[in-house]
């Protein structure tokens, strides 16, 4: 695990979905159904709209993720910045069409391992970090 | 896994440690005698518990007059902070329910 360098690392996970492009964009940007599946929201499909993301709020954070629109390019793109406990991330949905429906690639990009981050993302991980803490150290054994 | 990461999850694998780091993390900086006042353990093993987290750089300390002072250096836990296994796995959730509503949105 890289431990100390500023060097930026992505997260990327993909599906296809047995739909067509056009209804998996509504479900990307409307924001009805964008609560639906991803959380509670102020969303607008334009370019430099700012809006925020909601989820319920815990011990160190309101829950309350700040983004703004990057690229709208319907039913091919999406993107906008992720900004959350000090860290600024770029998340971008790419759609493509196949013949079973629509690929859907997500890649939240932007993850600097510097300090005030990893600071932040510590006090927030921490019930999780704990959580697991246990069943690792087992695996150190 | 590299040592360094080992030691920080054996330091905190004692609850009674993760406890006294966690209020240091909370809290900020406190003496010797005050963590012993809430642990609920003896002075000597606070601070024993303490020597085992400044060991892991988890703490760092200072004396003053007769009191030695520790605060938490959540920084070193930098190395157990996996953002990248925590977005995947946050991201995949999203993605099963944008299926189930991709599902919902035919009806």
């Amino acid at each position: 695990m890289t431990t100390s360098d500023t060097s930026t690392r992505s997260v990327v996970v993909e599906k296809e979905y047995p739909h067509p492009p056009e209804k998996v964009w509504r479900a990307l940007t409307e924001s009805s159904l964008i609560e639906q599946w991803l959380m509670k929201n102020d969303f607008k499909p334009i370019a430099g709209h700012s809006f925020s993301l909601r989820r319920e709020p815990m011990p160190n954070w309101n829950g309350v993720i700040d983004c703004q629109v990057v690229t709208v390019e319907p039913c091919k793109t999406l993107s906008y910045t992720w900004g959350a406990l000090g860290l600024g991330t770029v998340v971008t949905f790419t759609l493509t069409a196949t013949d079973a429906g629509t690929h859907v690639r997500m890649e939240q990009s932007g993850f600097h391992a510097d300090q005030e981050a990893n600071y932040k993302g510590a006090k927030y991980g921490w019930q999780n970090f704990l959580g697991n803490l246990e069943r690792v150290v087992g695996g150190l054994a | 896994m590299p040592t360094a990461a080992d030691s920080l999850f054996r330091a905190l694998a004692d609850p009674t440690r993760r406890a006294i780091f966690e209020r240091l993390t909370r809290n900020g900086e406190q003496t010797v005698h005050a963590l012993t006042e809430r642990s609920g353990v003896s002075q000597p093993m606070v601070s024993k518990h303490l020597s085992a987290l400044k060991r892991a750089r988890l703490v760092r300390n200072r004396r003053q007059g007769r009191e030695t002072h520790y605060r938490a250096t959540p920084e070193a836990l930098a190395p157990l902070v996996d953002w990248i296994g925590h977005y995947s796995t946050f991201w995949r959730e999203k993605f099963d329910r944008l299926g189930d509503v991709l599902e919902r949105m035919d009806k």
